[in-house]
């Protein structure tokens, strides 16, 4: 019950920061934080006290958990069509909720001074997204996934077509085709899945433990399987169906680029791991070849156009098509390194890319422009954010001791053994991450002032928020083995292979 | 103080996060205390630990700190080795270091930004120590990314000029490229032998792989793409220049004493792979040996006081590849040490010269600066005797070692021996180009000695290290097999090792003291300035790096600025949006054309139904 408390809590601290509105402009925001420290508090809980929340240790030894769930909840709801309102947490998943709460913190930082006008409402959609994450990161029944999936995505396309930039109607409205049509695909595969389920066995369920290992005939197999690829690889995203992404980032809030880029894109990922691989193997195993070279295509790709950009959130949110590039890739070369490195990368980005987007989002508030031509020497202007700017870029280029090496160096270190002709190109993105990376803190941070621009240095509030990041990265990058740990036992369980 | 040798890399790394923590926002005593005194902390702790080392005749010494990352069957941990050739380096790290960190508390003086600085370079000790004390290649790995990065930020220190930030992104993704072939080395390693520990791993590799075959072949190209770059060789030996835009104390330390030796470290210290493939260590030797010699005639045709030293530690690194090349492994740590006493001389004095002509750097705006500044002028001369390798000066040990192991070599060592040689020329000619061009002839500029005991003292420890420190025996014996230099060469080959370079100084004296030759007409006119021109640019090797890959890269990326594969989408949504136009054509709204249409597809429909 205390993981569905985690939605719960979401979802009436979303209605309650609505009404909360007709009371001052400033109560949502205090609403929508009470509600994420409190489920702050349960992850902290879950990870740390886990008898007191009545869950088992996410931190015991490997073999006492082999492929246990920590917590599973399960009751009725549509039993006609043999769906059922099942949730589980395991340590991937465990990980995932407890980077979507903090991110959660970290986005509703970014909001705190920048969102004045409805603030109610856009609590509430900020509040429902991460309750749908919540429910995409532990739904086991297809069917509840699929509903959460459309969960998270409604209210964020109301964040960029309300509180978005100067052409947010088209970005929300790609967004939401893009997905829609994605996830559409992701349906169809779904019900084709569960119908010959029904044919071999009876029994007609979405639910993902009985679901698997079902054998499909061989032509239906791939198509059905690709269905939940294409769904996937839309979210991550994936050349080709990335071009979504630039636009919502370039006219998102900085709240909504942070979600964005740090959660919602993990979603794609974890649905790669947990059901596109695992509910067909051998499918996947044959396609893992041209998925892994999508992965290396996207790094390659996406690292040229990012360079060409001046608008400074479009090149950010090219670049995380790049960094996800090595995600596919570590996803479908399916050994113990590689899919770690996956896991790693996903967190890491999650920290790295949300921080990006904040620093980005907080120079448009602060001059009203994106234009990196119009920027130049922020350095001495505001000091604490260009250090910070420098150590995030730092980050996403893959410095070791921060979180992104060790998730991309493991990525190709196990990619390796799979695929070596992939993985060397892949392993250019090393080269390409620092030609745009060092172009952006050249542009905006170094060099001249020339427009005089004036502005504050970080709030207080914006401090905080890039402190617990740094701390978050810095731990991942020198001592991951915590993480790597809790992730284990589910991989295992899927199938990956640890000798 | 063996079990404190974490403390070692610990130090700087606290003294870098004070500086950080401060924001800044030190001011310059404290500043200077906590950046060069956690060096000089450093240092004692490795001095102590060293002793400790040596003491106990140790060969080896590993201490486990904690595990960095352990996934299926890889695991690395921050785990420290120490043995002889990581004693080696660990002294020349702090020692040097926290000499040239003491002169830099009175170089940087006034600067607004010192803090920054300080902090920059003990985060830079701090990853050079790990560099060199890593037991497995993941740590080692980690140094060198992060030295590559301070690197980075040093060289863009002063950030508001942009040549400075081209300069420094320009060494950090040329040195990338190396870095990126350095990871596929590790890739291919791991994939074979399933660890990445130096020590298992050449065991492993030795008794699994044949020699001469595919996989040893590979796993050392790869790692030499790394050290290439690192250590600014051919074909990656074009950012080291450029590098000089940084403040002098980091050409001294990053850019000639420490970080760009790291590829000679590397292959030193994964020397047993290269003996499983002679072929690569040949080329490394050929590496080294054309890349001495072509930077040595480039280092003549500068006239930046800083770029002929930088051109001066490709060169001399050369050498170090050269002995790597003929398995002189003990020489090229040796000539390591030794250049980094010398050319951190050379490089500071050449700092205090800067200093002491209002940050100017070109030699041909100097000249006569013997009366001057002749506290410069005797410790420059020191650094250049040394370098030119003049008998019984550190630079001669080492120099003549190598060079009498290339001698000894039977596989096509009399070669490179040749390139040697012909370098030692070179170094004599340039280096004493140098000198004579900014301390002999007319005085053109006044120059102002700026005095001080952090200025001076780390100068005058230091020449005694460049005249003295080849006496110092370097306890690697243990670490790699006994090579076969310890034959002696022919008194004929001696002669020539020794008369070269005094020929050498003998041209530059008639050259650039008594004129004989209009040198100025030379770089100007004719055949011979096409030649200048040629050597000038590196060989033209700068100028084709930036048409071909610089260039092409940045247009194609412009070209597809707003990405090609929008416009598929863009292409998709148009179409609907005509159909849609189509559709709307038909609501006119006048039931005259409601009642046709409606007609018509009756017909349609029933004529359809007939005819099936």
């Amino acid at each position: 019950m205390i993981l569905v408390w985690l939605m719960l809590i979401l979802f009436i601290g979303g209605l309650a920061a609505w009404l909360a509105e007709s009371r001052g402009a400033e109560h949502p925001r205090s609403v929508a934080l009470v509600a994420i420290f409190l489920d702050l508090f349960i992850v902290i809980l879950m990870i740390f006290a886990p008898e007191i929340v009545g869950i088992k240790s996410p931190l015991l030894s490997i073999e006492n958990l082999q492929g246990d769930w920590l917590v599973l909840y399960q009751s009725e709801w549509i039993n006609r069509f043999g769906v059922k309102f099942l949730f589980g947490l395991d340590g991937l998943s465990l990980l995932l909720v407890a980077l979507t709460v903090v991110l959660g913190l970290v986005a509703l930082g970014a909001a705190w001074g920048e969102i004045k006008e409805r603030s109610g409402f856009f609590y509430f959609n900020l509040l429902w997204t991460l309750a749908g994450v919540i429910g995409v990161f532990s739904a086991l029944d297809l069917f509840l996934f699929f509903f959460f999936w459309e969960v998270m995505l409604i209210p964020m396309y109301f964040i960029i077509a309300i509180w978005g930039h100067e052409n947010k109607q088209y970005a929300a409205m790609k967004f939401f085709i893009f997905t829609q049509v994605s996830g559409l695909l992701m349906l169809l595969s779904m019900l084709v899945l569960v119908f010959y389920h029904f044919e071999s066995t009876g029994i007609l369920t979405f639910n993902y433990f009985e679901l698997i290992g079902t054998v499909l005939p061989e032509n239906v197999g791939i198509w059905v399987m690709l269905g939940f690829f294409v769904a996937f690889a839309t979210k991550l995203p994936v050349v080709p169906f990335h071009n979504w992404l630039p636009d919502a980032h370039s006219q998102a809030p900085t709240a909504g680029s942070v979600i964005l880029a740090g959660i919602l894109l993990k979603t794609g990922a974890y649905g790669l791991l947990r059901f596109a691989v695992p509910l067909f193997p051998n499918e996947s195993m044959e396609f893992a070849p041209i998925a892994m070279a999508l992965g290396a295509i996207s790094i390659l790709y996406t690292a040229k156009v990012a360079f060409a950009q001046n608008d400074l959130k479009r090149l950010i949110a090219y670049t995380s098509v790049s960094h996800m590039g090595f995600v596919v890739l570590g996803i479908y070369a399916w050994n113990a390194q590689a899919v770690q490195g996956a896991v790693m990368t996903m967190l890491a980005h999650g920290f790295s890319a949300a921080a990006l987007f904040m620093l980005a989002g907080g120079l448009q508030h602060r001059i009203h422009t994106r234009n990196m031509d119009e920027m130049g020497g922020f350095w001495g202007v505001v000091p604490r954010m260009s250090f910070m700017a420098l150590f995030f870029t730092v980050a996403a280029v893959g410095m070791p001791g921060l979180g992104n090496f060790v998730g991309e160096f493991l990525v190709l270190l196990g990619g390796f053994k799979a695929n070596v002709t992939v993985t060397v190109f892949a392993a250019m993105g090393l080269i390409v991450a620092a030609v745009y990376s060092l172009i952006v803190l050249q542009k905006v941070f170094h060099g001249e002032n020339k427009n005089n621009h004036i502005m504050h240095d970080l709030t207080y509030m914006e401090f905080l928020c890039f402190a617990l990041m740094m701390v978050g990265l810095i731990w991942m990058g020198l001592y991951p083995q915590p993480m790597l740990d809790m992730a284990e036992p589910t991989l295992r369980s899927l199938g990956v292979t640890f000798q | 103080m063996l079990d404190y040798l974490w403390l070692v890399p610990a130090l700087p790394f606290l003294g870098f996060l004070i500086l950080v923590l401060a924001e800044g926002k030190l001011s310059e005593i404290p500043a200077g205390i906590v950046g060069a005194g956690s060096i000089g902390m450093a240092f004692v702790v490795a001095s102590l630990a060293g002793m400790e080392f040596l003491a106990n005749d140790m060969s080896s010494y590993t201490q486990e700190l904690w595990t960095w990352m352990a996934v299926g069957s890889f695991k690395a941990g921050f785990t420290l080795y120490l043995d002889g050739v990581s004693l080696v380096m660990m002294f020349i790290i702090t020692g040097i270091g926290f000499l040239i960190h003491v002169y830099a508390t009175g170089y940087m003086h006034d600067d607004p930004s010192f803090a920054r600085f300080f902090s920059y370079m003990n985060l830079f000790v701090c990853a050079m120590l790990f560099l060199v004390l890593g037991d497995n290649l993941l740590l080692l790995f980690l140094g060198w990314e992060g030295v590559g990065l301070c690197s980075y930020l040093l060289i863009g220190f002063w950030y508001t000029d942009p040549y400075n930030g081209y300069c420094a992104r320009k060494a950090f993704v040329m040195t990338r490229v190396g870095d990126a072939s350095m990871a596929l080395g590790l890739f291919l390693i791991f994939s074979n032998v399933g660890t990445l520990n130096i020590q298992e791993a050449m065991l492993l590799a030795q008794n699994q792989w044949a020699v001469g075959g595919g996989i040893a072949t590979a796993v050392t190209l790869l790692l030499l793409g790394g050290a290439v770059g690192k250590s600014a060789q051919l074909p990656l030996q074009t950012w080291l220049p450029d590098a000089m835009a940084g403040p002098t104390p980091i050409s001294a330390l990053i850019h000639a004493a420490t970080m760009v030796t790291a590829g000679v470290y590397l292959i030193a210290r994964t020397h047993v792979l290269y003996l499983l493939a002679p072929e690569v260590q040949y080329l490394v030797g050929v590496v080294g040996a054309i890349t001495l010699l072509m930077a040595g005639f480039t280092a003549l045709t500068q006239n930046d006081i800083k770029k002929v030293l930088a051109f001066s530690t490709v060169s001399q690194i050369g050498y170090m590849f050269l002995a790597l090349g003929v398995g002189a492994w003990s020489s090229a740590i040796f000539h390591l040490m030794t250049h980094a006493f010398f050319k951190a001389l050379l490089f500071l004095t050449a700092g205090s010269i800067i200093l002491a002509m209002h940050h100017e750097q070109n030699i041909f705006k100097m000249g006569g600066l013997r009366k001057d500044l002749p506290w410069s002028h005797w410790l420059f001369l020191i650094g250049t005797v040394a370098l030119v390798a003049l008998p019984f000066t550190s630079g001669f040990f080492s120099k003549e070692e190598i060079l009498a192991a290339a001698l000894a070599n039977h596989d096509g060592g009399y070669v490179l021996w040749l390139f040697g040689v012909a370098g030692a020329f070179m170094t004599a000619l340039y280096s004493f180009r140098l000198y004579f061009l900014v301390f002999w002839g007319d005085k053109t500029h006044d120059g102002h000695e700026v005095m001080g005991l952090h200025l001076q003292g780390p100068l005058v420890l230091l020449a005694v290290l460049a005249l003295l420190g080849g006496y110092i025996h370097i306890p690697v014996d243990g670490v790699f097999p006994h090579a076969e230099h310890d034959a002696h060469p022919s008194l004929f080959y001696q002669g020539i090792m020794i008369g070269l370079p005094m020929i050498g100084i003998l041209v530059a004296y008639l050259v650039y003291v008594k004129k004989i030759v209009n040198t100025c007409a030379l770089s100007t006119k004719g055949f011979s300035a096409k030649l200048h021109r040629f050597w000038f640019t590196q060989w033209g090797m700068d100028w084709l790096y930036e048409k071909l890959f610089v260039n092409s890269y940045v247009v194609l990326a412009r070209l597809n600025k707003s990405d090609l594969i929008d416009a598929i989408y863009n292409g998709i949504s148009k179409f609907c949006m005509s159909l849609h136009g189509l559709v709307v054509e038909t609501q006119t709204g006048q039931l005259r054309w409601y009642n046709l249409t409606l007609a018509a597809a009756v017909l349609l429909v029933i004529s359809i139904g007939v005819l099936l």
